[in-house]
Order: structure tokens, then C-alpha cells, then sequence
């Protein structure tokens, strides 16, 4: 059962130039699926395209985004918006501004559920204790009345994993959710996702730069160069024998998780040329 | 413990001001040519009147001699008698405050109100023609003072379409026995229907005329800190949970945006009330700011002196009620 399914999606800047190139992907329940690319490569964007929070300056320009089998794109704004809000749920990357700073952690986690979704407010409070002790948070009562100012950055990211939780969502897009925090917690975290994800059988899309964190946490990846995905494989396929150039050089570039203290490469110039000489031509297709 | 030191800093830095304010006012209305007492005379009055006149009122003594008893009788309560009305300073000005302080509160809100709506307005529908709207809008309010705006209000809605009142504070056929200066408030707890709607017809003009630029400057800065609010990770995790656009503005950036929008708008408001002299004066506004005019016209100097030290501490208690607020509304600050 496909949770997110994503066909040809482009997305432009307005009156600009590609931001995302016919990007297809799947992600099916249960399911972690990894997508990985260096910086600017449109990682983000994919999940903003998903959510309905594209930046002003873009715009979608064609494909389609199958979400538990709707496509959002035929919904009427409020629908949609209500649609994806009941469906899908963000892990933000940086825990220290995803939370409003003038407001209680518990009004941030049960609000949702009785604006958006209708349930009564003792059900929703309920559903956050619990969700928070789910998170491993300790005295929970405690914690949904602090201000965010009053928790670690840990404790913060905890919290907005259990409010991605709230509401019982088919899929869940983190995007880096551990690069902001420091590096004895993000193992925690990431312990933490993957947890919550098998206990829920939620679809993950899961945003990194990180092959390493890749290889533990997905089942599948995408590989994302300049807006578009370059390869996209399960994970044992893709680790044993990755079929695009610039696969293999991310993954030269990447200390393997046997074995750490092995050598390093960057990624030739020659493959990275190789791969934007790919584009242009696919452009030049595209605009044929 | 830091909360009572920071209060105690705090009265002790209102008090100097204060003091600096009476020093300054006391030294500059009495170097500046022309004697009160010659023009409370009339033309025909001799030397030895003027003279015995003077003694009466202490002008005759050195002014750091009539700043120490002016400042003796203030301990008690006691701001001296105004000359050209010859009535206490003190009741005079406490008289004329109320209309004044509901001048000013009643500007105050025409002007969140309508520059809250407008900054609200401009950054839903902002990179459209109603940002622009806006903008212009409010550009156009602060590029013309207050008082003008007054002349313009009078000549669209006292002479083209004479709708309101434009001068005086109420109809005589109102004026009920009020047992406060408060009218617009005593009415209102009364439910005197009739005479809030008057009320309101006087103040209208004279309170819009000193709400249009203070309505222009929460526009801009309140709508410019709701838009880079609308930018920060918690509104657009908020989005991605269903809100719509107003909602995402009016609950999760607006109580964040509206801090720094906040501090200003107290500056202002003194300045607001600073405009309320000339403003009254134009439309003829039983206040504090004509009291004062006919107070320097008259150089009747302690009715000046009064007013002043009155309008000094308006400002201070202004500037703390802000500072407190502050607090209040930004939880980060409130355990500190
Ligand atoms: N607000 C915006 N306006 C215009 N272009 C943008 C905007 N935000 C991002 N882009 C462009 O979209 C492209 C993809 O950005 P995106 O944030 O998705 O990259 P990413 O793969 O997530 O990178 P990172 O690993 O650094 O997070 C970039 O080339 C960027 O320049
Ligand atoms: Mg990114």
C-alpha cells in the first residue's frame, strides 16, 4: 500500500528555472524510504511540495502527489490543506524554532487535533500524555505546561516527534531531523524515529545528506542530484552495486558504517560533469 | 527579590526625571521675557501693585529660593495657585485630565484597531495589490502631522458633511450631572446611550486626527515583523498541520510578531498625547493641552509649572505599564 506516491512532480521557480526535474517516488507503509543528495539538490523541496509549504517564488508546473492514494493537487485549497494536515506530519529539522516560543508545549501538541480533526479537548490531552511517554519524556504532566525556552534541544525534538505522531499520520517526512542537535543525542533521535515509525507502521520519508544514517534507518533511497532523482533502489541493491555514476561517488565519498576509519573520496569532477552533462540533455528533452 | 529591586530602580529613576523635568521647566518659563504679573493687571496698574503682587506669588525671591518652596509645597500636595484663574494648580489640572487621558485612550484604540487590521490585511494578502494598498496607505498618513489631518477631518466632516461635532467636548443639552470628569467612562457605566453617542460625535475628529499617524506606523512595523514571523519553522510546521493562512497569522505569528510592535507603540503614545495640545486646541477640546496653551499665553507659570510635571509623569507611568506588559506577554521573560 503506497502512502506517498509522487509521478513526474516539477516544480520551477516562478518565471525561473527548474527546481525539481520529473521526480517520481514511492513510499509504501511501513516503509523508510531515504532520500539523499548534496546541499540544494531539492531534497527539501520535495517534502515542501508534499506538505503545501513551497516557498512563494515556486511553483508546481506538473506530476502529480498521491497521498494515501488522493491526489492532493485535485483537492480545493481548504480541502487539501485539511487533507495533508490528517495525512502527513513534518519532523523539522532544528527543534530550537520549530516550536512557537510564546506558547505551552501542550497546546502545541492536542490543538491540532480538536481544530483540525475534531476530537474532544480530554482526548486530545490524553493522547499527548501519552504520546510523550511513548517519546520517553519524563513527567510528561510537567512537561505540556513549560514554554520551549524551558526544554533541551533534545527534549524539544522529542516533543515534535510525538506531535508528528498525534494524529495517527500514513506518512511522515523528516528532513535532517538531527543535524541541528549535538552528536550523543542525534543517535538517540534517530533511534527514537525509527522506533515510533515500526511501532505505527507509519511511511517515513526520510531526508539526510548522511549515507551513513541512511544505511541504518531506511529500507529504500532516493538519489537526488540537481533535481532529479538519479537512482532510486532498495537498500541492499544500492549499497551492493549502485548503478549511477554519481552513486557510486556518494558513496566512495561516504565512510561505510563497518568500517569508519576508511579512506574518503570526493567526488571526481569527472562524474559530477558527466552528471550535469545528463541534465542538460535531459532539459533539452524536456523542452523538446 | 530582583522583581522588587528592579521596581525600586525603577521608582527611583521616575522620581530624577521627574525632578530634571521641574528644574528645567522652572529655570526656562521664568528666564524667558515677559511678566505674569504686569499681564494679570490691568493697563493702568502702578508700580507698587505690580510689586506687591510679586511678593504675594514669590517672585520678588531668587529662582533656586522659589524652586525650593515650590518643591516644599509639592511634597505636600500643594502645586501653588494659578494666576490667571487664581484657583489651585492642583484641581485645575486634575480637572481637565480626565478629558484629555479619554482623548487619548480612545485615539489609542482607533489606532490599534485600524493599524492592527491593516497590517493584518497587508501581510495575508502581502506580494499582492493590497500589500501595496497598504503601504501606500500608510505612507501617505505619516507624510501629514496630526493637526493637519485635524484641518482636513474638520473640512470633509464639519463643512462639507457636517456629520460630527467639531468643537467642544459635549452638547450643553447633554452635559448630565456628571460626578466625574470621566464623562465618556460615566457614561458608559450608566448606559446613557444618547450621551455616549454625542460624546463620541465630539471626539471623534479630534481623536482620529491623533490616531492616523500612530495607525500608520503600527501598520508598517507590525505588518513587517508578522512577515518575517510568517518565514520562521514553527509557523510552517503549523501550515502543515491544516491551519489556513489567517488562522497561521492571527494564532501563531501575531502573539510573537506583535512584541516589538509593542514597545513602540508606548513611545508613541506619549507622543500621541503630546499632540493632543495642539489637537485640542483646534477643535476646541476641554483638556489638559488647551488648559496649557492658555496657560503660556496667560505666563501664568505655575498652572504651566503643574501641567508639565503632570504630563511627565503620564509618560513615565506609560513607559512602565509597557515595560510590564512586556513581560507579561513574552514568557521567556517571565521567570527572569
Ligand atoms: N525560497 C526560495 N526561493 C527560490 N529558490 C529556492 C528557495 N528555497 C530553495 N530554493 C532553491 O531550491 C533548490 C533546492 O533547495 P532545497 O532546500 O530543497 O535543497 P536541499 O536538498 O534540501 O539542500 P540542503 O541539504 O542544504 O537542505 C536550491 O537550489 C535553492 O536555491
Ligand atoms: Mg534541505
Amino acid at each position: 500500500m503506497s502512502y506517498l506516491q509522487i509521478k513526474n512532480l516539477d516544480v520551477r521557480l516562478k518565471g525561473g528555472g527548474p527546481i525539481l526535474r520529473r521526480v517520481s517516488l514511492d513510499v509504501t507503509a511501513g516503509q523508510v524510504h531515504g532520500l539523499v543528495g548534496e546541499s540544494g539538490a531539492g531534497k527539501s523541496m520535495i517534502g515542501k511540495a508534499v506538505l503545501g509549504t513551497l516557498p512563494r517564488a515556486l511553483e508546481i508546473t506538473g506530476g502529480a502527489i498521491m497521498l494515501d492514494g488522493t491526489d492532493i493537487g485535485t483537492l480545493p485549497p481548504a480541502e487539501r490543506r485539511k487533507r495533508i494536515g490528517a495525512t502527513a506530519a513534518l519532523i523539522p529539522q532544528d527543534p530550537l524554532t520549530a516550536l512557537n516560543p510564546s506558547k505551552r508545549i501542550g497546546p502545541q501538541i492536542t490543538r491540532r487535533l480538536v481544530d483540525i480533526l475534531g476530537w474532544r479537548r480530554a482526548d486530545a490531552q490524553a493522547r499527548a500524555l501519552e504520546l510523550l511517554d511513548e517519546v520517553h519524556i519524563p513527567d510528561p504532566t510537567r512537561v505540556m505546561r513549560s514554554y520551549p525556552h524551558e526544554l533541551s534541544g533534545g527534549m524539544r525534538q522529542r516533543i515534535l516527534i510525538a506531535s508528528a505522531f498525534a494524529a495517527e499520520p500514513k506518512l511522515i517526512i523528516a528532513d535532517e531531523p538531527t543535524t541541528a542537535l549535538d552528536v550523543t543525542v542525534q543517535k538517540q533521535i534517530l533511534r527514537l524515529i525509527a522506533e515510533m515509525q515500526k511501532r505505527h507502521g507509519t511511511a517515513l520519508l526520510f531526508v539526510t545528506h548522511d549515507l551513513g544514517v541512511v544505511s541504518k534507518v531506511c529500507d529504500s533511497l532516493s538519489v537526488l542530484y540537481a533535481g532529479k532523482v538519479v537512482e532510486d533502489a532498495r537498500m541492499q541493491r544500492f549499497f551492493m552495486s549502485p548503478i549511477h555514476a554519481y552513486s557510486r561517488a556518494l558513496l566512495a565519498a561516504t565512510p561505510t558504517y563497518t568500517d569508519p576509519k576508511g579512506s574518503l573520496m570526493p567526488v571526481p569532477d569527472t562524474v559530477i560533469d558527466a552528471v550535469e552533462l545528463e541534465i542538460a540533455q535531459h532539459d533539452v528533452r524536456a523542452q523538446a | 527579590m530582583t522583581l522588587l529591586r528592579t521596581v525600586l530602580l525603577r521608582l527611583i529613576t521616575t522620581l530624577i526625571t521627574l525632578l530634571g523635568v521641574a528644574v528645567i521647566v522652572f529655570v526656562v518659563i521664568r528666564v524667558v521675557p515677559g511678566n505674569p504679573i504686569a499681564m494679570m493687571l490691568p493697563p493702568g496698574a502702578t508700580e507698587a501693585d505690580i510689586l506687591r503682587l510679586e511678593t504675594q506669588y514669590g517672585f520678588d525671591k531668587s529662582i533656586p529660593q522659589q524652586f525650593v518652596i515650590w518643591l516644599g509645597g509639592v511634597m505636600q500636595g500643594d502645586f501653588g495657585m494659578s494666576i490667571s484663574t487664581r484657583q489651585p494648580v492642583s484641581t485645575l489640572v486634575l480637572s481637565r485630565l480626565p478629558a484629555t487621558l479619554e482623548l487619548s485612550i480612545v485615539a489609542l484604540l482607533i489606532a490599534v484597531i485600524a493599524g492592527g487590521t491593516m497590517a493584518l490585511l497587508g501581510t495575508r494578502f502581502r506580494d499582492t495589490k493590497t500589500e501595496g494598498l497598504v503601504d501606500v496607505t500608510a505612507g501617505m498618513a505619516l507624510s501629514i502631522p496630526d493637526f493637519l489631518w485635524g484641518l482636513v477631518l474638520i473640512l470633509l466632516f464639519g463643512v462639507l458633511w457636517p456629520i460630527f461635532h467639531i468643537s467642544g467636548r459635549i452638547s450643553p443639552s447633554l452635559d448630565i450631572d456628571f460626578t466625574t470628569n470621566f464623562y465618556l467612562f460615566e457614561a458608559i457605566l450608566r448606559l446613557r446611550f444618547d450621551v455616549i453617542a454625542d460624546l463620541i460625535g465630539h471626539m471623534f475628529m479630534p481623536a482620529v486626527a491623533l490616531a492616523i499617524p500612530l495607525a500608520a506606523i503600527i501598520a508598517q512595523l507590525l505588518k513587517q515583523s508578522l512577515k518575517e514571523t510568517m518565514n520562521l519553522d514553527y509557523v510552517t510546521l503549523a501550515r502543515t498541520k491544516g491551519y489556513g493562512e489567517g488562522k497561521v497569522i492571527t494564532s501563531e505569528a501575531l502573539p510573537n510578531a506583535i512584541l516589538p510592535t509593542l514597545t513602540l507603540v508606548g513611545v508613541q503614545f506619549t507622543f500621541l498625547i503630546g499632540g493632543t495640545v495642539i489637537i485640542e486646541r483646534l477643535f476646541s477640546y476641554e483638556g489638559l493641552g488647551n488648559m496649557a496653551i492658555d496657560a503660556v499665553i496667560n505666563r501664568d507659570l505655575p498652572l504651566i509649572q503643574g501641567i508639565v510635571i503632570l504630563f511627565a509623569l503620564l509618560f513615565t507611568l506609560i513607559n512602565l505599564a509597557v515595560d510590564m506588559l512586556y513581560v507579561v506577554l513574552n514568557p521567556r521573560l517571565r521567570h527572569a
